[in-house]
């Protein structure tokens, strides 16, 4: 239910403005889309599956392939090796001692790090010979909490560096020591904003050939730019950019920024066809994408706020932590860098300071996602405006407005830079609260409040950049390496338009769309300029960078197709018309002023001269020699455009990191079940001025997109990371994308302010929900929860159980002899399991001591164990079938008892592997004689599970190692004595309540 | 019906409508014969571990996920995908509405997001929101934050509703 | 994620599809719907060496009222059990329950039988048949059969007391006596998760049956007099399931869910959830 406040309403338009069904839709709703996947190979591709790290952080000592070579359909195996001698580690974006190669090459650093490529004959027989890929692995520490991964004593990802934190540059603009000194009030808040990403249904996908004539590589992949990356890929594949040819599908299943990850896979999957002279497909699958492809970047930040008791703020202090995860990808720390210069927000602050440092962890890499940087900033800024207004206590909103950009002030340039280039963000304000009700959604608040239900308010305003400067990556070196480097800037965009023979147009823009609607756009902006229908203008959206204009700004990134894209369209519509125009001129013997263009035709505004378009274009093509002096013939026109305001950042490190600044304004009511701590979103207000619409159903289509995905990132989705490093949201059961049951419908509000910058007068509008939502959200869940709650508690994902956590759960105690004594696995569940249990046998402590040292003993304690063999002292090789239900593998294990005082206590250990993950346990075994010549004997263990399985079946981990560690007691006494026991627990539980539980 | 492991087997089927076989090993899950045997490529696969519902087809008139069934198990079925949904000329009312109401934007999900909806329209003659936000709750959509999907179904629902009462 | 190789064998009589699992014991693996198993298989954390499926089964394909009990065989589906029209009243439990189950698309081919063998601790259908005291029937060679109640047949984490050369044949839900009442709760991260908590309980005379589902490594059922402080008997069972931390919600919430949860249900106080979370939140 938007309001449809187009103020843009020229009637003069016959396209540009309008609500516009997309030409994209017939052949998708047909099923007849070409994704990348769906595209024919030629006949003797293969097909390749990555073997990855199960470890978080290890040294690769060994690769063996032998056996995987052996295996029905295997064509060759691709190694670290391989790469090492053909490729070059990718280009970084800090000066530091840091190496990442496509595939590893000495250590792994995150769980999911391709280690070797196997590539068969098909998917499924490269599948099946992954396992007998044999890595030996030497287990190092982790760093994985980014504070704690900056601490002297953390294990280091990369040695050469000497440090996890590879950049930190300070900033300051304006007076903010003095401001902060002479301030009524200050304010310091620090939040961590955590890993999630906007996730394509698509995942990736490649197909890799190598030309040896040549000596290039030809790649097809839905990469989505930026294409400044293709430098970086060529760079690593060691050619000249000339002989990478990359190649895009002419549909993409969605990307949102991740699909700019997929570039070390192209590097790959170029030399495994290389390897194996053959064209190479990969097509990554979810446990693949969910635990390698891409993240956004997870942040810890301080901020500090100096402000009057009226709540106007003089200075603000941001302290950034960034962890970018294992390796530092390009084209990051962009993500630190692409707010830069707009990091006061939609305000009229003066004085800054930041601090920004990029952190490694054992985590996989970040990347573009959409909003890049902005939910960190703003969750950051909007919470701390919020806690201002609590402070004062005064309305969120008066503190809001007492703050903005005054609107006579455009364009603004901001402390740190930007130059916000047009708004009104006052008027912005008042339409919000008017049109979007928000006095009625405060009396649902009374209401509700009144009724002892917990309902809150939140407010967020933001502006959201769009066309980045590409000089702003730069801003991670200091103004001295980048005077030695060059200066870095703007935004190249480009369009080409060609009209045929017989005078239809075809339209070619390097934008590498994702589903946004970018033929139908370029469609009306050239049907407006040249006249023509809508049908008759074919955009072709393919890139092949051995063919097509590009730049290092194509792509799709950055929201720049409206602003920057569409502006080169027009540009180059623009040059085909002044040709025609000229023509059509000079065979009628009138000014070129008197030219017009409309529905198909070319004539004179007096109607007195008519000719249709495609008869006086074909004439360029079919007689050259009737055109005027100095027209080429033939017609196609590439336009080049770079906005001017795109400067490289200065000696003074201001930087004006994007073109265009649209306005949001966001207000939301929410309400906390009280059972559940569920956030119900009651009404979501959203306001937005992204300049001129070029096309308003596609814009409300791309808030609402990203509304949904904002959603998901306030209440449900993250990337969870154990503190081994294991990773536990490997599925779409375990990372949870909204559902229509979660997403509510936004109340969508426009207003146009036109950007004097963009020949059209567009701004990007995609990303700005997904930088304002979250924080509104989290801003309405604290006025729900009130002052009880520590303001940094307020974490994302705002799930039920935190927040009903944070709303207190008072709990009755524990009755005596009532469940485990402790409840027992690490925080935040997972990988890392220890409990204690315990188990009587009825023998005596000598006895089961003896027994348990027995190789005999010891081979049936353990659950399906087929052989164990002595290879030391008390130390076996087992080869054991561990599982639970339908799910089984086959462990290679080491299995070790230490520590023996008989009869008293025994450490009995083990580590197995398989194809599935690993696992290593202990268990320390004490023995008790009890009454009647019997043990008791009391176990404390500890179990630890990475690779596949801590990624995929964490929901059920704990309670099946301590099923399987209970039935290896139970084996043993059954071992001992001949009987069975059954599982403490049920017998404790069943004696409490005096019943057997399901007796019928 | 036996197939050993190693065994290429002739799968015969009725796929929109029409007679198709295609080899498949007992392993082959069905979204793979029907994209890279058959080339009905409109089908997508997006997790193959049954969540995201990308790759739902009609199985015996059934929306079903095409991970999560094996080739060899539609072996004399009937299975439409969403090649079926119109002729050369027109596309279908339901296809119309998602252009409409701007209901796809990358269009990878839709293809199982129309299957489902397909079944759904055929059985529940007069839904409310709440069913039909149910029904598509079975779906992921990263694009469209689903507006337009409900909104076309629910418009699909009343048009069919309105030509029923206009033609006894 | 594609399966690791099999033989795939499609009997159309239980007898035959008794004798492959006989023969092939610990390496077969059962098929009906594959709602489960297929992404099991997808993953490869199950590699059996043969598949039999049992969907062609006619013979296993009913659902009969006997006696006292609603019989599903092996071969029906959530959704045909769902369009089974005197369900409401004769099972009322399993009717609430069945829309919870993953998604329409998911039912169209999973089983009733197979939810229960597959014996997630988290699944509804495990949980009902527990609560109502529901048995499984397991088959072997020469129609040899036994029947086990539910509490007695789920033991753990996705573990049974189905032995290799058992097929589950058919379950059975006790009909619904008329003097007591069913209800179903559940909370799960998002509509059609798994449960973070699911609650079902048989409101008798004199007793409440509780069953708890996604606490434990089973569901759990207990009775609890109407006589006793339901407070005290709710925090005991609470505690006693061991509930642990996991990524998407702490023990502690657990229990507090079961406690609070479970008094609402029992006390038939209408919960929020329960009406906001078969619709959008808006």
């Amino acid at each position: 239910m938007h309001s449809e406040v187009s103020l843009y309403q020229d009637p003069q338009h016959a396209y540009i403005g309008k609500r516009q069904p997309r030409v994209e839709d017939e052949a998708l709703l047909r099923g007849l889309g070409r994704y990348a996947d769906d595209l024919a190979v030629l006949p003797g591709t293969l097909y390749a599956a990555i073997v990855r790290s199960p470890h978080a952080h290890a040294v690769v000592k060994q690769v063996t392939i032998d056996a995987a070579l052996a295996m029905p359909g295997v064509r060759g195996i691709l190694t670290g090796a391989d790469v090492k001698r053909w490729a070059s580690p990718f280009p970084v974006g800090v000066r530091q001692p840091m190496e990442h190669w496509c595939l590893a090459v000495d250590k792994v650093r995150y769980v999911g790090e391709p280690v070797a490529v196997v590539i068969a004959e098909d998917r499924y027989l490269a599948e099946d010979a992954l396992d007998a890929v044999k890595v030996e692995y030497d287990i190092l520490a982790v760093a994985i909490d980014p504070e704690t991964a900056t601490h002297d004593d953390a294990s280091i990802l990369h040695e050469a560096v000497g440090s996890n934190v590879v950049n930190d540059r300070h900033f300051s603009y304006g007076e903010a020591d003095s401001a902060f000194e002479q301030a009524e009030h200050t304010l310091s808040l620090k939040v961590r904003y955590p890993r999630s990403a906007c996730t394509p249904i698509e995942c990736y996908v490649v197909v890799g050939q190598y030309d040896p004539a040549e000596g290039g590589y030809d790649v097809m992949a839905n990469f989505q730019g930026p294409y400044a990356i293709h430098s970086v890929m060529a760079r690593a594949l060691r050619v000249p950019a000339n002989r990478l040819r990359l190649r895009t599908p002419p549909d993409s299943g969605g990307s949102f920024g991740i699909k700019q990850g997929v570039f070390p896979y192209v590097v790959m999957m170029g030399l495994a066809a290389r390897k194996v002279g053959a064209p190479v497909k990969w097509v990554e699958d979810r446990l693949e994408h969910l635990s390698g492809a891409s993240s956004a970047t997870n942040r810890v930040t301080t901020i500090e706020a100096a402000f009057a008791s009226d709540g106007r703020v003089s200075a603000l202090r941001f302290d950034q932590l960034d962890d970018c995860g294992a390796y530092l990808r390009a084209p990051e720390p962009a993500t630190t860098y692409r707010m830069h210069g707009n990091l006061t927000g939609a305000y009229d602050i003066r004085h800054l300071q930041v601090r920004n440092r990029i952190v490694m962890t054992n985590k996989t890499p970040t990347g573009l996602n959409r909003g890049f940087g902005g939910p960190q900033v703003y969750f950051a800024l909007e919470r701390l405006m919020q806690r201002i207004a609590v402070t004062l206590d005064i309305d969120p909103l008066e503190i809001i407005r007492r703050n903005l950009v005054p609107s006579q002030a455009f364009p603004y340039r901001c402390a740190a830079g930007a130059l916000l280039d047009s708004g009104d963000y006052q008027r912005g304000l008042e339409l919000g609260i008017e049109q979007g009700g928000l006095a009625e959604l405060r009396q649902r608040r009374d209401v509700a409040r009144q009724a002892g239900r917990h309902y809150g308010i939140g407010y967020t305003v933001a502006v959201e950049p769009s066309i980045s400067n590409m000089g702003y990556i730069t801003m991670a070196q200091t103004p001295e390496e980048r005077r030695r480097a060059g200066p870095k800037n703007g935004a190249v965009s480009t369009a080409t338009i060609n009209v045929d023979p017989l005078g239809s147009v075809s339209v070619h823009i390097s934008s590498t769309p994702q589903g946004q609607g970018h033929r139908t756009v370029a469609a009306q902006v050239v049907g407006e300029v040249l006249g023509l229908p809508l049908e008759s203008i074919r955009v072709d959206v393919e890139l092949d960078t051995g063919k097509d204009a590009w730049s290092i700004a194509s792509g799709n990134y950055s929201s720049r197709f409206a602003g920057a894209v569409a502006g080169a369209v027009h540009n180059a519509a623009l040059k085909i018309r002044g040709r025609l125009k000229a023509i059509a001129a000079q065979q009628w013997q009138v000014p070129v002023e008197d030219v017009v263009f409309s529905e198909g035709r070319i004539q004179t505004a007096d109607g007195e001269h008519s000719t249709s378009f495609h008869r006086l274009a074909g004439a360029t093509h079919w007689a050259p020699g009737t055109l005027p002096q100095g027209e080429t013939g033939g017609l196609r026109e590439t336009a080049f455009w770079t906005p001017a305001e795109l400067t490289a950042p200065d000696d003074d490190e201001r930087i004006n990191s994007s073109l265009c600044y649209g306005f949001i304004f966001d207000y939301c009511g929410v309400e906390i079940d009280s059972l559940t701590g569920r956030v119900m979103i009651d009404r979501y207000v959203t306001l937005h001025d992204a300049g001129r619409m070029l096309n308003p159903q596609l814009v409300d289509g791309q808030v609402r997109g990203a509304f949904a995905q904002a959603v998901g990132a306030a209440l449900y989705e993250t990337f969870h990371y154990h503190e081994d490093g294991s990773f536990a949201s490997g599925t779409l059961a375990d990372y949870l994308i909204p559902t229509t049951m979660e997403v509510p419908d936004p109340h969508i509000l426009h207003m146009e302010t036109p950007s004097p910058f963009t020949p059209l007068g567009a701004k990007g509008v995609g990303e700005g929900n997904n930088m304002s939502t979250p924080v509104c959200i989290a801003n309405a869940v604290a006025d729900a929860l009130g002052e009880t709650v520590e303001p940094g508690a307020i974490e994302l994902p705002l799930t039920p159980s935190r927040v009903r956590t944070l709303m207190g759960i008072e709990e009755p105690p524990q009755p005596e002899g009532v469940g485990a004594d402790s409840v027992s696995a690490s925080a935040g569940g997972g990988s890392k399991l220890s409990a204690s249990d315990s188990v009587e046998i009825p023998a005596s402590p000598q006895q089961v001591f003896d027994s348990i040292l027995e190789p005999e003993t010891l081979k049936a304690m353990i659950p399906g164990c087929h052989s164990l063999e002595l290879t030391g002292d008390n130390a076996y090789r087992a080869d054991v079938t561990v599982g639970v239900g339908m799910i089984r593998a086959r462990f290679d294990a080491r299995v070790e008892l230490t520590d023996l005082e008989p009869p008293h206590s025994l450490r009995l250990s083990g580590a197995g592997k398989s194809g599935m993950g690993d696992a290593t346990g202990a268990a320390t075994i004490r023995f008790t004689e009890i009454d009647g010549g019997r043990t008791r004997l009391d176990y404390d263990y500890e179990v630890t599970i990475g690779g596949k399985i801590a990624s995929v079946g964490g929901r059920m981990l704990s309670s099946a190692s301590k099923m399987l560690i209970g039935q290896i007691f139970s084996r043993l006494s059954q071992q001992v004595s001949g009987d069975r026991i059954k599982g403490s627990l049920w017998q404790r539980l069943r004696g409490l309540l005096g019943k057997r539980g399901g007796d019928a | 019906m036996y197939v050993r492991v190693d065994e290429r087997h002739r799968v015969a089927l009725t796929l929109n409508g029409r007679e198709r076989s295609g080899y498949a090993e007992p392993r082959t899950q069905l979204c793979d014969f029907l994209r890279h045997q058959l080339g009905a490529t409109g089908t997508h696969v997006g997790c193959e571990h049954g969540v995201c519902g990308a790759c739902t087809v009609m199985v015996d008139g059934r929306a079903t996920r095409s991970c999560l069934m094996l080739a060899v198990q539609v072996e004399g079925r009937r299975v439409e995908t969403v090649e079926s949904l119109s002729d050369e000329d027109e596309l279908s009312d339901l296809q119309r509405a998602f252009r409409e109401h701007h209901a796809l934007q990358c269009g990878f999900c839709t293809a199982g997001i129309l299957m489902s909806c397909h079944e759904f329209l055929g059985r529940v003659l007069e839904p409310n929101e709440a069913q039909v936000r149910d029904m598509l709750s079975g779906h992921l959509c990263r694009c469209t934050g689903y507006t337009g999907i409900v909104q076309a179904v629910l418009d699909v629902a009343r048009a069919r509703q309105n030509n029923r009462q206009e033609t006894p | 994620m594609k399966p690791a190789a099999f033989d795939y064998y499609r009997p159309t009589t239980r007898r035959e599809a008794i004798e492959k699992l006989i023969e092939s014991g610990e390496d077969a693996r059962i098929i009906a719907g594959g709602q489960s198993l297929m992404a099991v298989l997808n993953m490869r954390l199950s590699q059996p060496r043969v598949l039999i499926d049992i969907s062609a089964i006619e013979e296993l394909r009913y659902i009969e009222r006997r006696d006292d009990y609603l019989a599903v065989g092996a071969a029906t589906t959530q959704a045909e059990l769902a369009e089974y029209a005197s369900l409401t009243e004769e099972v009322p439990l399993v009717a609430s329950v069945l829309p919870w189950i993953g998604h329409f698309q998911t039912r169209n081919r999973g089983t009733v039988c197979g939810s229960i063998a597959h014996a997630d601790p988290s699944a509804e259908l495990p949980l009902c048949l527990t609560t109502l005291g529901g048995e499984v029937v397991l088959e072997t060679k020469r129609g040899k059969s036994r029947r086990v109640v539910g509490s007695d047949f789920f033991q753990g984490v996705l573990t049974t007391d189905r032995q290799p050369h058992e097929l589950v044949t058919e379950v059975r839900f006790p009909l619904a006596k008329a003097e007591h009442r069913y209800r179903f709760q559940e909370v799960a991260m998002r509509h059609g998760d798994f449960a973070i908590v699911a609650l079902a309980v048989d409101i008798g005379e004199t007793e409440y049956r509780l069953g708890v589902g996604g606490v434990a490594d089973r569901p759990v059922v207990t009775s609890i007099s109407r006589d006793v402080d339901l407070e005290d008997a709710l925090n005991a069972l609470a505690w006693s399931l061991e509930a642990q931390d996991d990524i998407h919600a702490s023990a502690a919430y657990r229990r507090h869910l079961v406690r609070e949860m479970g008094r609402r249900l029992i006390t038939e106080e209408t919960a929020r959830e329960e009406t906001d979370d078969v619709r959008p939140s808006r």
